[in-house]
């Protein structure tokens, strides 16, 4: 765990309202584009839904930067895998397809990737990214893991997660009930 | 669910996204502009009231960043993300309008003030005062409404004042004061943390106030239980210990049996009853037939799940209630909210923290725009029109004679009867969209079409503005400094950033240019609103809600304050009742006896199930400013209807299957949306929309006796898979006068010598009646309630 502060991520709390995306996508950086994905997971059974934010990757090494070619996503000390260099992109997707989160997105127009830098600009300067920052429901938390320990008596927190045989240690972190917290993801087939 | 791969869902073609946010910043990572600053304030929209900064540049308020204010923390919902948006938005009206025979044309200043006051003159010279009404709205700052109920009352001389918070917190606000004596919520949302059960009614919270859905976390944190109440599983209700599925409209039969439960099994706090209420053994003995069973046959759930409610809740040791419009929008309106205040009472919860009762405000300014005189029934600091006291501090405050000071009015709905009798002959309208927002719209289209005169405030060219006489183009939330009070009673600080654009003029202006060309002007001697605020804290002292401790400086330097703060140094009162003194002379609170009336429609052969509308997060009120942003269009581009797969599967629809809705008012062609969380008997479609996918074409024009609430909650219906696709959402109208104007659109240059016309209201509008049919068309229905 690189970061001092991270966002924990908890779809029991998500409302599903999109906030998130709709804040992400106010940055002048990528101006109309979120980083954010928002899904519900079956809206005919239930309202229960799921914010996915870029985890920033860790160990091994984000995966969208080892398959980038150009070297276009670079992970800075901190821990933060930022967003694909513009001058370096060449659009060939391979960090879309590698994500094992389906993070990084493909502007076909630019033809360039787009993911999350969880908001260099202001968590660099101490303040929150803009998705946790305006969760309404504390879905998505920007702090520290003993924060939320202290808040969520019943919840764990994971940073390891497995993908089939892969596991993935991350820099942000997830919220789970405690009776889950060796969560093992089945391998995402798309 | 999918993974995405590219960026997806384009704006809609004519839908503005981003437009006042100027250019991009030059560069990547250059994510602020170097002369950019930022303006304090809070959120345009709903009864929470967050706080934020607007991002202003070179005049425009070019994004939203947020601002840690002690009640929302930064936290923001996708409407106050967007809000910053309908500020220089492209559809934004800029210049004055008025009818003639071609429609709506571009008209000057002059022009069209004069024309709204010769009309004015002409029907109250011939018809009385009281013929001209003023309907104005409270999603805008307090001092608006405060000159808008002085307007009606000293320039046009007309008792019939009100407002659109009587579709709001009316029911909730009869109930507090049978109850309590007083207005306005006791406890604050923030009490939920302290509580160790709470019973939610009628309120889909995570979806209206989103940003209070964290106290109800906090509560679930700490073990608590959260009992739901609602037709719909909301994502509250889905974590709820309990949810309480019940039919619409059998709120009362549920809360009666609540009661009954409790005092069966002895969970009844007889010190609190005893020392602090009155008329216990009458509501006691009122429910006595109430038993959890027969409840369960007329709400349709479980009679255990009931019981267990009752013990859960009545034997916390703090607990709470809150209720929102489910339980407000019937003919029960507010007797429901009586019946969830005589639980508190009898269980002994008020005025503790985490132990209490809370009404859940819609509106950005539902609970300032209420209480400050727009009301028909008020003065300013929520005092009673009828009271002479009242009326003698008020008129010394506005230097007139009591008696120049009109009567008690009609509320808005017992008005459209006064305007079908001829009574009532002209409206001027500000900050609201009753084509939208009231039931039964092809009603409303007829009686605003009949007005001899209909005037309208507006920032944008709403549906209603488009049937006006003469449209005003009025101020943003953020071109005028100003107060508001939440849901908390919270007096928060609007700030202005920015100026009107194009001819655009403040609202308070407006009402004091009017005021000034009916020859009162010597009443609104305003220069801007602090000059209003001023008054309105001499007006509203020794009132219930007093504001006269509170200063414009007070609350930018201590953050907001909750009334009653009667001076300059009282902290404000953030929980009411904490010496259990309530607002009567006795200082008991009331126990008020509940009889239930059922829904005034009930499934039948013809129309067999139950219709229920209300909100979508992406969206607020009449959709008048969200359904011109961009990404709240992305989000929720066009309403629904929301049916059970056993009920789709007997009807044969199918998910995104166009569905006909009928009701005995009218019908809308929605696609489905399939899915369990609803109960199989009734259907739900959110009602931000006009026609032709308008819910309120469906609902009915039947009201609270009391509150005069709209029964928006209980109407029925019947369902049809429909043969051709459901139709588009109709796009909010644009003035397009200023777009066109390079365009061979039939329009003319836009100057005041050749004015420019827009069409008609009737090529523009669906289902719009001719404008030169009778005045006062005849009633093609029985009285309501």
């Amino acid at each position: 765990m690189s970061f001092e502060r991270s966002i924990f991520v908890d779809p029991s709390r998500c409302i599903g309202c999109g906030a998130c995306v709709a804040a992400c996508r106010e940055c002048d950086d990528h101006r109309g584009k979120s980083m954010m994905n928002l899904d519900f997971i079956d809206r005919s059974t239930t309202t229960a839904a799921l914010p996915t934010v870029c985890m920033h990757c860790e160990d091994p090494f984000a995966p969208c930067a080892e398959v980038c070619p150009v070297d276009a996503i670079l992970r800075t000390d901190d821990g933060v895998v930022q967003s694909p260099d513009p001058s370096r992109c060449i659009g060939c997707t391979n960090c879309v397809n590698a994500c094992p989160w389906g993070v990084p997105k493909f502007d076909p127009v630019e033809q360039l990737a787009y993911k999350c830098n969880l908001c260099y600009d202001r968590t660099s300067v101490g303040l929150g990214p803009m998705c946790a920052t305006v969760c309404p429901s504390d879905a998505l938390y920007y702090g520290t893991a003993e924060e939320v320990a202290a808040a969520r008596p019943t919840r764990e927190v994971i940073d390891v997660f497995a993908f089939g045989n892969q596991e993935l240690q991350t820099g942000n972190q997830m919220v789970v009930p405690a009776e889950r917290a060796s969560a093992v993801l089945p391998l995402i087939h798309t | 669910m999918s993974p995405r791969r590219h960026f997806q869902m384009p704006t809609p073609p004519g839908v503005a996204d981003f437009h006042s946010a100027g250019a991009d910043a030059a560069g990547m990572w250059e994510t602020h502009r170097p002369d950019e600053k930022l303006v304090s304030t809070h959120c345009a929209f709903c009864g929470v009231q967050c706080g934020m900064h607007l991002r202003v540049s070179k005049g425009d308020v070019i994004g939203v960043e947020p601002r840690m204010d002690t009640h929302n923390r930064g936290k923001l919902c996708p409407k106050g993300v967007g809000a910053y948006q309908q500020i220089s938005h492209p559809d934004r009206l800029t210049f004055p309008l008025v009818r003639d025979a071609d429609g709506l044309r571009r008209a000057t200043w002059d022009e069209a003030l004069d024309r709204v006051i010769d009309d004015i003159r002409r029907i109250q010279d011939a018809h009385g005062k009281d013929a001209v009404a003023t309907y104005g709205g409270a999603s805008t700052i307090t001092e608006k409404t405060y000159v808008l109920g002085k307007f009606a009352r000293l320039a046009l001389g007309t008792r019939h004042a009100d407002y659109n918070g009587r579709m709001c917190m009316v029911s909730a606000g009869t109930a507090n004061n049978a109850s309590f004596g007083v207005d306005r919520t006791p406890n604050p949302i923030s009490d939920m943390a302290h509580a160790d059960a709470a019973l939610v009614l009628g309120a889909n919270v995570p979806e209206t106030f989103p940003i209070f859905v964290r106290h109800y976390w906090e509560l679930i944190d700490r073990g608590g239980t959260l009992i739901v109440v609602d037709p719909r599983e909301t994502t509250l209700a889905r974590v709820a210990a309990l949810h309480l599925a019940l039919r619409p409209g059998t709120d009362a039969p549920l809360l009666l049996a609540l009661l009954h439960e409790i005092i069966e099994r002895d969970l009844v706090d007889h010190d609190f009853v005893e020392a602090h209420t009155v008329g216990f053994d009458e509501v006691a003995a009122s429910v006595a037939g109430w038993t959890a069973k027969r409840a369960a046959e007329i709400c349709g759930v479980p009679a255990r799940d009931i019981s267990e409610a009752a013990v859960r809740y009545g034997s916390a040791e703090r607990a709470m209630v809150n209720h929102a419009r489910g339980i407000e929008h019937q003919v029960m309106g507010s007797r429901n909210a009586m019946a969830a205040i005589n639980l508190c009472l009898a269980t002994g919860n008020i005025g503790r923290p985490g132990a209490g009762y809370g009404t859940i405000t819609g509106q950005g300014n539902g609970q300032g725009g209420r209480e400050h005189g727009q009301k028909c029934d008020q003065l300013p600091g929520q005092r009673s029109i009828e009271d002479p006291e009242a009326r003698a501090h008020v008129a010394a405050v506005w230097g007139v004679d009591p008696d120049d000071i009109p009567r008690k009015g009609a509320p808005i709905f017992k008005q459209l009867d006064l305007m079908e009798a001829g009574e009532i002959r002209g409206v001027l309208n500000i900050c609201s969209n009753p084509i939208v927002s009231w039931p039964d719209e092809h009603r409303t289209r007829r009686l605003l079409t009949g007005l001899e005169l209909y005037a309208v405030i507006d920032i944008f060219l709403s549906e209603s503005a488009m049937l006006a006489d003469v449209v005003l183009p009025g101020s943003a939330w953020a071109e005028s400094e100003g107060v508001v009070a939440n849901s908390d009673a919270l007096v928060c600080k609007i700030n202005k950033a920015v100026d009107p654009p194009g001819e655009a003029r403040d609202d308070i202006w407006i009402l004091c240019e009017l005021a000034r060309r009916l020859g009162r002007g010597q009443y609104f001697d305003f220069a801007g609103s602090r000059d209003v605020y001023e008054e309105l804290r001499r007006a509203s002292a020794g009132g219930k809600a007093d504001y006269a401790g509170i200063t414009y400086e007070r609350i930018e330097a201590e953050g907001p304050i909750a009334w009653p703060c009667p001076t300059t140094d009282h902290p404000g009162t953030p929980r009411m009742f904490t010496d259990f003194r309530f607002y009567f002379p006795d200082g008991r609170a009331r126990f008020n006896a509940v009889d239930y009336e059922p829904p005034p429609e009930e499934p039948d052969a013809d129309y067999p199930y139950r219709l229920t509308t209300g909100r979508t997060v992406a969206h607020y009120l009449s959709g008048n400013q969200t359904r011109r942003i961009g990404y709240l269009v992305d989000q929720t581009p066009r309403p629904w209807v929301e049916i059970h797969p056993a009920t789709a599967a007997e009807l044969g629809i199918s998910e995104d299957d166009p569905v006909r809705v009928e009701s005995r008012r009218g019908e809308a062609v929605l696609p489905a949306r399939v899915v369990t969380t609803i109960r199989p008997d009734t259907v739900f479609i959110p009602y931000h929309w006009a026609s032709p996918v308008a819910a309120n074409t469906l609902t009915i024009s039947r009201f609270d006796p009391v509150s005069w609430i709209p029964a928006f909650k209980t109407a029925v219906c019947r369902l049809s898979r429909h043969s051709e696709a459901a139709p588009d959402p109709y796009r909010p109208p644009v003035p397009d006068v200023a777009t066109t104007l390079s365009e061979d659109r039939n329009v003319a240059p836009a100057s005041a010598d050749a004015p420019a016309t827009i069409p008609a209201a009737s090529e523009r509008q669906p289902a719009d009646p001719p404008r030169d049919g009778p005045a006062n068309p005849p009633r093609t229905e029985g009285p309501s309630t």
